[in-house]
């Protein structure tokens, strides 16, 4: 019979041990009975020959290896059998503990998909990025082409991949529709190690200028043009005006920073900016060769990093390239925050634990008789902590298994209110791992809060507890209770803290002038017809047709065109300088540089400060001119009125341009992220002036940007139907208002503060009931005394303050200890949120009195109850 | 007369077990007895050891046990050694002597 059966037949293992015992008893006194013993002696003779039956049959029990899992079942319904008599403690325990574990669970679940799981790709440790590093500019993800083409030719220690973005209308197959794509160089799908889900990858002689044109399509693509028809393959897509053969279907969910729906060669690529060395756009993707270690790579990369800085010092000086892991650099952006929100929970899982242990420990105190009268039977001490700890590990353990059902139905509404995009949310479900540590963290959880009461059961002095009763010495309990008041007290007082350093910055940094009016203004990427595009001389007249008829439409002000909109993503970056000749390479300054039309400060109301801003005099062949902001302007005349003089750059050749309006700065990374930024000068570029070879680029990425005397959705419509072009495949895209734009840029600080909001109020509501519990607790051992006191003549104010100096004096000592943890949890939190500002002494100010307020209001219940005690009647309990 | 009893030496009761049983399947009782009677009544069984040793023989899996009817007509626990049982008995027995022959040695040394 094995372990299991022998556990499972347990009724009838002892029916039988029984048997076999009478058998053993009855065999032997009749043999005694045989000797000529009286039946009665003989009965007694084989009873003492035994020994006594139950001792007998313990030990056999305990032969039998299944001791401790009966043991457990006993406890078990032990412990249901004492909840039901207290439905009102184990509905509460139960609710706190499920909340506790399934919000920690919750977090962890993400942290475990997003950070922990490795990429779904073959060895993803060894995938790694380039990026460059530059004094003035910080870390940046792009090279140019022939860098890229040196790194990949030069590289023994790594296999080199490169992309960039691209994007286009598709005009055929079917209706015309804009989607972005991506250019992949041959060797990112082998660097990746995935391979098509149809078709196959590219080859190097694909990977070239002029080879066939051939493009993989995205799974979304594939099912939404070609109803997943395996026929696809080897049919003709038109993709940005230019015919490609489909050779490939990418595997579902493949993402490159974003989806995708088209990928074509990169080396057939005929964007001009393929030959520059100082385009810097394309991100590279590398796989460690077997054997060789990041640091190896890193040294071979700054081998090949001070080759090309010395071969093409004018691109390539003062730019350092960095080898990085790949995971590290997808979740950079989430990492702490993932990390922060996971602390906060686990500190309210920690109040919720402690909450619970106390509320068990007053259960204890009152067990204590009962426990010592069972002490007193012969129950052995790890037998009796062993049961108080089965109970709380059954209720936590059922609180975990209603917390992990809570987190799986939550998860994916929680997910939707992350600011942005989760990183690989697609890979984001539960799994064992999840499991084990939902389980997991239960039974720690009913450890903890149960192993302290079961420590209270008394070994010694059990004469005294049995007498005694329920009624132990008040200044024990108080001892024994005041630590979970206090560090209750003092875990919600950091978590209030943080939130209010949070809704600090919020507060602070919604306030921020953005530098614009962002009120009643659209903005939308647009994509002007294909064969527009494929003709570069047409292409300025088709956009100056685009605003003509947006300002047709009624309710808009202004309309004009901009590269890059302020606080979207995306940025250029420019190098200047205000004398021809070039500084050292590693010491330029550099400034955004934004290419707009004449009517741009109208529509985005940035204050002009001096000069004037573009009109329609300056286009193509006039004077080269630039707008700068008042940064730029102090930084490199230290004065702001510098119109009339001249800019310098690298990227705009040897010619200078002039300096003709200084305009107010925009904080175009975002309310919060402009601070953080490195770059903090802005330059304005005619959009007319853009040369004609770079028109293509530039189209690519335009946006439109209308200031409407109504709310700006409403024209959205009209400006649709406006805009479609004669060949009706011209389409908006991205659709955002600048109240939007700006918004979101504190979406990840706003998101932060709602749920340390939250938290905070969940910890000061569970250390709020944790102070009542424990007072109303003392407060009735004290009942008595209480009785005595008023008896001598105390008044009901007098009883009042004795309650309330009690829990004030344990309120004190928790705000105190939780002021130093929040001295020492701020920084940690200045470092994991861009643009925190540090805690002032106001939040500390509002904090300590509100948490003092709530922590006395808590206790005034009990102590206003104390203060009404009839002292007859409390003398009478005696 | 009353013989002289010996405690028995640690441990040596599984070995007694396992030995009284290897002939034949028997239950409990007549163990005791046939051990009992085969040692001249020198070597007396703790009947109080005596089931919990043999559960813990059952679950090592040395004794297997099945329920029969006794000459007597009643039902009783029947014992039987298993082959690993039998097994084990040889090996007990095999150190068991070595014990002896060494002790045997050992007191032998203190004669001369």
């Amino acid at each position: 019979m094995n372990w299991w059966s022998r556990l499972w037949r347990r009724k009838r293992m002892e029916e039988q041990l029984e048997k076999e015992l009478r058998f053993h008893l009855d065999q032997h006194a009749s043999d005694l009975i045989a000797r000529g013993h009286s039946p009665a002696q003989a009965q007694r003779e084989a009873r003492i020959a035994l020994g006594g039956p139950e001792q007998v049959k313990e030990r056999c029990r305990d032969a039998r290896h299944t001791r401790w899992a009966e043991e457990l079942f006993q406890d078990t319904r032990y412990a249901l059998r004492s909840f039901r008599q207290k439905p009102g403690f184990v509905a509460t325990t139960l609710l706190i503990s499920a909340l506790g574990i399934g919000a920690t669970t919750v977090m962890f679940t993400l942290i475990n998909s997003v950070l922990l799981r490795p990429l779904p790709f073959s060895e993803p440790g060894r995938i790694v990025v380039l990026h460059g590093f530059m004094e003035h500019l910080g870390e940046f993800s792009g090279f140019s082409y022939p860098d890229f083409q040196d790194i990949h030719h030069a590289s023994r220690t790594l296999m080199v991949a490169g992309w960039t973005f691209t994007g286009g209308t598709i005009s055929a197959p079917g209706e015309p529709e804009y989607v972005d794509g991506r250019l992949i160089s041959a060797d990112l799908f082998p660097v990746l190690s995935i391979s098509p889900l149809y078709g196959r990858a590219f080859r190097t002689e694909e990977d070239r200028p002029g080879a066939a044109p051939v493009a993989m399509i995205s799974y979304g693509l594939w099912q939404r043009r070609f109803a997943g028809d395996r026929s696809a393959l080897g049919r003709k897509l038109v993709f940005d005006g230019k015919t490609y053969v489909v050779i490939a279907i990418a595997p579902p969910g493949f993402q490159l920073s974003g989806e995708a729906d088209v990928f074509t060669p990169l080396g057939q690529s005929t964007d001009p900016r393929m030959q520059n060395r100082k385009a810097a756009f394309i991100k590279v993707v590398a796989r460690l060769a077997p054997g060789v270690t990041l640091n190896q790579a890193q040294a071979e990369i700054s081998l090949i990093n001070r080759h090309l800085a010395q071969a093409y010092p004018k691109s390539d000086a003062g730019v350092r390239m960095l080898v990085r892991p790949f995971l590290q650099e997808l979740v950079k952006d989430v990492h702490g925050t993932l990390w922060l929100l996971i602390s906060a929970v686990g500190l309210v899982l920690f109040i919720a634990c402690v909450n619970i242990a106390s509320l068990f420990l007053t259960r204890a105190v009152s067990r204590e008789r009962e426990l010592a009268m069972r002490v007193a039977l012969g129950a052995g001490r790890g037998r009796l902590v062993r049961q108080c700890v089965t109970e709380s590990a059954v209720l936590a353990l059922c609180g975990g298994v209603l917390g992990i059902c809570a987190a799986a139905v939550s998860l994916h509404p929680f997910m939707a209110l992350w600011p942005g995009t989760l990183p690989r949310a697609n890979e984001i479900h539960m799994d064992w791992r999840v499991l084990c540590f939902g389980i997991g963290m239960s039974l720690l959880c009913g450890l903890f809060f149960g192993l302290t009461p079961a420590l209270r059961v008394p070994m010694h002095g059990l004469e005294q507890a049995l007498r005694g009763g329920g009624r132990t010495v008040t200044a024990s309990s108080h001892r024994l209770h005041s630590p979970f008041v206090i560090s209750e007290i003092a875990l919600a007082f950091v978590l209030l803290v943080s939130a209010g350093m949070l809704g600090h910055t919020l507060l602070t940094l919604s306030s921020l002038n953005p530098g614009l009016n962002a009120r009643n203004v659209l903005t939308a990427r647009f994509a002007l017809s294909p064969h527009v595009i494929a003709d570069p001389s047409q292409i300025p007249s088709a956009w100056q047709d685009v605003l003509d008829r947006a300002r047709l439409i009624p309710d808009v002000q202004f309309a004009a065109l901009v590269d890059i909109v302020p606080m979207s993503e995306g940025e250029d970056v420019l190098d200047y300088r205000t004398t021809p000749n070039p500084p050292p390479p590693d010491q330029e300054p550099f400034a955004l540089a934004s290419s707009a039309t004449p009517d741009y400060l109208n529509v985005m109301g940035i204050p002009l400060v001096h000069g004037r801003f573009f009109d329609e005099h300056d286009r193509d062949g006039s004077e080269p001119v630039v707008v700068v902001d008042e940064n730029l302007a102090q930084h490199a005349f230290g004065r702001k009125d510098v119109v009339g003089e001249n800019l310098w750059s690298q990227a705009m050749g040897p010619a200078p341009v002039q300096i003709i309006g200084v305009v107010g700065h925009v904080r175009h990374w975002g309310l919060a992220g402009d601070d953080q930024s490195r770059v903090h000068d802005q330059m304005y570029f005619p959009f007319a002036q853009v040369p004609v070879r770079l028109l293509r680029v530039f189209s690519s990425v335009m946006s439109i940007a209308i200031r409407t005397r109504t709310w700006p959705l409403n024209i959205v419509e009209p400006l649709q139907r406006e805009l479609r072009g004669s060949s009706g495949d011209q389409a908006l895209y991205e659709i955002r208002t600048m109240e939007q734009l700006v918004g979101a840029s504190l979406a990840r600080e706003r998101f932060l503060s709602l749920l340390f909001g939250i938290f905070a109020g969940l910890a000061l509501l569970l250390a709020c009931i944790g102070v009542y519990g424990v007072l109303a607790y003392l407060t009735g051992q004290r009942t008595s005394e209480i009785g005595v006191r008023m008896a001598m003549g105390a008044g009901p104010r007098d009883v009042m303050w004795l309650v309330l100096r009690q829990s004030l004096k344990m309120i004190l000592v928790g705000v105190a200890l939780g002021t130093i943890a929040a001295f020492a949890a701020g920084p940690f939190l200045q470092h994991l949120v861009e643009g925190m500002r540090p805690v002032t002494a106001g939040t500390y100010a509002i904090v300590i009195s509100l948490l003092i307020l709530a922590a006395l209001l808590a206790s005034f219940v009990p102590a206003r109850r104390a203060s009404v005690i009839d002292p007859l009647k409390a003398l009478r309990q005696e | 007369m009353a013989v002289q009893k010996s405690d028995l030496p640690q441990g040596t009761l599984d070995l007694l077990i396992l030995k009284a049983v290897a002939v034949e399947p028997v239950h409990g009782y007549a163990i005791a007895q046939r051990l009992q009677q085969v040692s001249g009544g020198v070597v007396r069984i703790p009947e109080g050891s005596l089931y919990p040793a043999l559960h813990r023989l059952e679950n090592r899996g040395f004794l297997s046990a099945a329920w029969k009817i006794t000459e007597t007509g009643r039902e009783a626990k029947f014992y039987r050694l298993t082959r690993k049982g039998r097994k084990q008995l040889e090996t007990e027995v095999a150190s068991w002597q070595r014990l002896i022959e060494g002790v045997g040695l050992i007191l032998g040394m203190a004669k001369s």
